[in-house]
């Protein structure tokens, strides 16, 4: 990539008003940085990415809405985190936290477990108690 | 209390952290030579441990080790810490700042409020500098932004004790002596030995013989999983090969630039005509980064478009094999 071929697209990052570096070569073979606006390419698969994201959460408040699932799916996708994740953050085995993601099991989760979800969506117990969808 | 600390901006955060932190020591380094001196450059592929939903693959070695090596090989001392106890990790931190010692940290990128929200993500592996606190906010060089920014007390907890893969944990770590010569003869002969290793290595997770396991499973993917959710491991490679704290086709033009300053040290030719190949290479990747892109955008749907880009990784497999077995009998 020549020093003028750094792509200086739209991005994320660009509405943040942040350059990234990337190094380029001049016109004498010499390797220097320059400050980009962003790459489209870039963009295009961020934007993937989040919106597949956005189904998985959409997903999820669908099965919630339906019974299939207990809120606990939904905000684990809302913040965007998978099963290790969420287990990592309440301290408890992945095992576990799926169970929780059971309706029945969870309506028998005691408060204090309650409150520790809540906690890490950073939500209070009655939001995650009553989330119906 | 705010040291007179330098903030230069840098394409990789762990490079960039180096940098930054090694000036304020008085020790001047580009980030393309801490990177090279720290055999940066990597690839793994790790198809069944599974990072936000897509496969694992890496352009770059476990967070850490770019700095460690680097360090070893210049007989540089660097102090890293681990904290249970989230107030103890505090309390060292302030510490250091109380004495002027601008700390690196290790830290999850998710919560990092300075971010746009399409780089949020539970990537554990991001490198900060603190060089200040002021009003009991911390001053943060963030080597990917091109402007220093601030967090208060329990924004920047909340970072440093973010759970998961790669729970950072209170990480710290910084220079703690710098000696006053150094020859780079050695270190970077080194240095380039070794990248040339991990990339050639006999193994099929790492270096060469992985990007042709990921040529293999883009075809894998579309037959067995179909267009969407290869589109979005596709997304995901993509991501990880381009985006700021993870690099990849952009490690490629870091990798260049370092052997371009390696071959001016060591006056020797050969390298730098190899650091004008690898930026070929880079461009390289680049060409696969933007056809990717096009067929996640356009979701087509023909067998032919997967084997195209198949093919693509499957060239720069072997265009990179070459290029580290040159690169082996050149130093």
């Amino acid at each position: 990539m020549k020093k003028n071929e750094v792509p200086q697209d739209d991005s994320p990052l660009k509405r943040k008003n942040i350059n990234e570096m990337v190094y380029a070569v001049d016109d004498d073979g010499k390797f220097v940085s320059v400050q980009s606006t962003g790459w489209e390419a870039k963009t295009v698969v961020q934007h993937e990415n989040l919106e597949v994201l956005d189904q998985r959460i959409q997903q999820a408040l669908n099965d919630v809405k339906a019974g299939n699932v207990s809120p606990i799916v939904y905000f684990m996708e809302l913040n965007r985190m998978d099963w290790q994740t969420l287990a990592a953050y309440v301290g408890k085995w992945t095992f576990f936290v799926k169970r929780h993601g059971k309706p029945n099991v969870f309506k028998s989760l005691n408060t204090k477990t309650l409150q520790k979800y809540a906690d890490v969506f950073g939500i209070s117990l009655t939001d995650l108690q009553n989330f119906k969808g | 209390m705010q040291a007179d600390f330098q903030h230069k901006q840098a394409a990789h955060c762990e490079n960039g952290a180096i940098v930054n932190l090694l000036g304020d020591k008085g020790f001047k380094i580009s980030e393309p030579m801490a990177f090279g001196l720290g055999s940066g450059l990597f690839f793994v592929y790790l198809p069944f441990l599974k990072i936000n939903h897509a496969p694992g693959i890496s352009y770059r070695p476990m967070p850490g080790k770019i700095f460690n090596r680097m360090a070893k090989r210049l007989g540089i001392k660097v102090q890293r810490f681990k904290f249970s106890d989230p107030k103890k990790a505090q309390q060292k931190l302030d510490e250091n700042l109380s004495k002027n010692i601008p700390t690196g940290l290790v830290v999850g990128v998710y919560n990092l409020p300075y971010f746009p929200d399409e780089y949020r993500f539970h990537f554990n592996a991001h490198n900060i500098v603190v060089f200040g606190k002021e009003n009991g906010n911390y001053l943060i060089s963030d080597s990917v932004m091109d402007y220093t920014v601030s967090l208060n007390e329990d924004e920047l907890e909340k970072v440093r004790y973010a759970k998961g893969a790669l729970a950072p944990k209170g990480h710290l770590y910084y220079p703690v002596s710098v000696p006053e010569t150094i020859d780079l003869t050695n270190p970077i002969k080194k240095a380039i030995k070794q990248t040339c290793n991990d990339m050639l290595a006999p193994v099929p997770l790492v270096g060469v013989k992985a990007i042709r396991w990921v040529a293999k499973d883009i075809l894998k993917w579309h037959k067995k999983l179909g267009v969407a959710k290869t589109n979005y491991n596709l997304a995901n490679m993509i991501r990880m090969q381009e985006e700021i704290g993870t690099g990849g086709g952009g490690f490629r033009f870091i990798y260049a630039a370092f052997l371009q300053e390696a071959g001016e040290y060591l006056k020797n030719q050969e390298l730098l005509n190899l650091s004008q190949e690898m930026a070929l290479i880079g461009d390289n990747w680049r060409d696969f980064a933007l056809e990717a892109s096009r067929v996640v955008k356009k979701r087509s749907n023909t067998e032919n478009v997967y084997q195209v880009l198949s093919n693509d990784l499957m060239k720069l497999a072997d265009m990179e094999e070459a290029f580290f077995k040159k690169l082996k009998k050149a130093v």
